[in-house]
């Protein structure tokens, strides 16, 4: 195939200041964003900033919004996107920025801080090991896919729009929350926590965290939602109460 | 725990409706929008008419079940104790346990969250207001109700089989007994009464109720089969929303527009 120019509008600037600065690059077959991306860095513009590692969607380093959606730029085929007018290439908006297209997603380590570790009952056999099915363990490897890429917390509402980074942890966290409470091993309560100071309740429910998982996590229904009708047991249902469910 | 410093460099402030995004993302919401007014606009007022419910042995799902009214209701007539100068319905009496379903279905809330409040408007778009209190306070933490109205709802579904079972029963003028038969009505009731058990079936609290509350299904061969089955309709939850909801609006003009005369009823056998 004959290669063909596209032209890109990449974000420029630090916390001072910026502006979109648009650059024609020849792109080809089989080409992501994130290869034209490093090569406008290779020709054009040295000094671009972008943060990536593993080009095969695995790392989570590659994060940005590409059209206004975020994505992965090393996950983003050309093919997939009208080449036809400039293809626009932010960084992740809910983020300090550091520069360009490279934001600081620390908080979101912190963050994740405040949820109880994995807490194992006492081993099963003598020689400290335990045994589980298959059939529970199923539910929380979908959460283990995450590559924390925090694409979901950059598109959440809450923490976008209404800034809410100190009442509410967002989807990346309560799905670590969810592989946590519903790990056939753990020990530990989280409840508490999810209702009182991380805030599950700002979730609304609107599901743009699932749309925008690389790893096709169900966020919203097989982590937020079950999370949500656990504290309903806890909080919410005195029926429930009756029947000594929530703890 | 320090919050990061919000990104001062307007790029592209988010107000109201902005957004770098270069498809249609007003399209979801709109349609979604439309839709749900319509139809909460055509159930109003099919419910506020108190007639034409009926034809043959066919039963609206508006109005079913049909606890007071006509001669068919479970319970009798209009009931007495009914005050006079309240407008008087038999669907009024039943229809605040489905819409309760509905409006505190997981799905709808997220769907009506942005389609009429803008919470956000579309994904990555931005929203009209600053303030938020989402689901966290009053009002809208009553929305964990939800589990009541399913519990409801899977009641109703008992009259809605019971339904789809009467209007396979022909009234016979001649004989005066009723004799099995199948019209297009009856086929729509049976439609009606299938769209409606995949939608119950796959609601997130029923899912949690038969065994997704557990750390540990093995063990709980039931359950597990239980949590399964809801989590394989719970993955259309969304489709069998709209077909159910479309499809109990159809099956009352069909009912009810076989019972003004306006259509006819064809008997397949
Ligand atoms: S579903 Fe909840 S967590 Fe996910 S984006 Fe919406 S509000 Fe945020
Ligand atoms: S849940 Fe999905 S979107 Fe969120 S951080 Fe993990 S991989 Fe990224
Ligand atoms: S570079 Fe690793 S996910 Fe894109
Ligand atoms: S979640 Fe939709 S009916 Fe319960």
């Amino acid at each position: 195939m004959t290669a063909t120019t596209a032209t890109f509008s990449i974000w420029r600037g630090d916390r001072q200041g910026g502006k979109l600065v648009e650059y024609q690059t020849e792109i080809a077959e089989g080409m992501v964003v994130l290869d034209a991306v490093r090569r406008i860095q290779a020709d054009q513009a040295n000094d671009l900033a972008v943060r990536w590692n593993c080009k095969a969607g695995k790392c989570g380093s590659c994060a940005a919004e590409i059209n206004g959606k975020p994505r992965l730029m090393c996950m983003t085929r050309l093919s997939d996107v009208p080449t036809n007018r400039p293809i626009l290439v932010e960084p992740m908006r809910t983020f300090p920025l550091i520069r360009d297209l490279v934001t600081d997603v620390s908080w979101n380590f912190e963050k994740k801080r405040t949820v109880r570790k994995f807490t194992p009952r006492k081993p099963d056999a003598p020689d400290g090991t335990w045994r589980m099915a298959q059939i529970d363990v199923d539910r929380v490897q979908e959460f283990r896919k995450c590559i924390e890429c925090f694409l979901c917390q950059n598109v959440c509402h809450v923490l976008r729009d209404h800034q809410l980074f100190d009442e509410y942890i967002g989807p990346r966290l309560l799905t670590h929350s969810a592989a946590l409470e519903m790990h056939p091993l753990d020990s530990d309560h989280r409840l508490s926590d999810l209702r009182f100071t991380q805030g599950i309740g700002y979730c609304n429910i609107t599901k743009c965290c699932t749309k925008v998982c690389p790893e096709e996590i169900k966020i919203t229904d097989n982590a937020i939602i079950p999370l949500k009708e656990r504290l309903v047991d806890r909080y919410f249902d005195p029926v429930a109460w009756l029947f000594g469910a929530g703890r | 725990m320090a919050a990061p410093a919000r990104i001062e460099v307007p790029r592209r402030p988010a107000r109201f409706g902005q957004s770098s995004r270069t498809d249609p993302w007003w399209a979801a919401p709109t349609v979604v929008f439309i839709v749900l007014s319509a139809f909460v606009i055509y159930s109003i007022w099919a419910a506020l008419q108190g007639r034409d419910y009926r034809w043959g042995p066919y039963l609206s799902p508006l109005y079913s079940p049909e606890l007071f009214g006509g001669p068919h209701a479970f319970i009798g007539g209009k009931p007495g104790w009914w005050p006079d100068w309240l407008f008087w319905s038999p669907a009024i009496l039943i229809l605040w346990a489905p819409a309760g379903l509905r409006v505190t279905c997981y799905y709808y809330r997220g769907a009506y969250y942005k389609a009429f409040w803008a919470d956000p408007p579309s994904c990555s778009v931005g929203e009209p207001r600053q303030s938020y209190r989402g689901e966290n306070s009053f009002p809208l933490i009553l929305q964990n109700v939800h589990r009541y109205f399913i519990y409801l709802g899977l009641i109703y579904l008992v009259f809605l089989l019971h339904d789809a079972w009467e209007g396979l029963w022909f009234p016979n003028p001649a004989t005066g007994h009723r004799v099995f038969g199948v019209g297009v009505g009856s086929i729509v009731l049976i439609v009606n009464m299938t769209l409606l058990s995949g939608y119950s079936f796959g609601c997130h609290s029923l899912r949690h109720l038969v065994g997704g509350y557990l750390k540990q299904l093995s063990g709980c061969p039931v359950r597990a089969r239980l949590f399964g089955c809801a989590s394989a309709f719970n993955r259309r939850h969304m489709l069998w929303a709209w077909m159910s909801l479309c499809f109990v609006a159809f099956t009352d003009i069909y009912v009810r527009l076989c019972a003004m005369g306006i259509w006819t009823d064809w008997r397949i056998f």
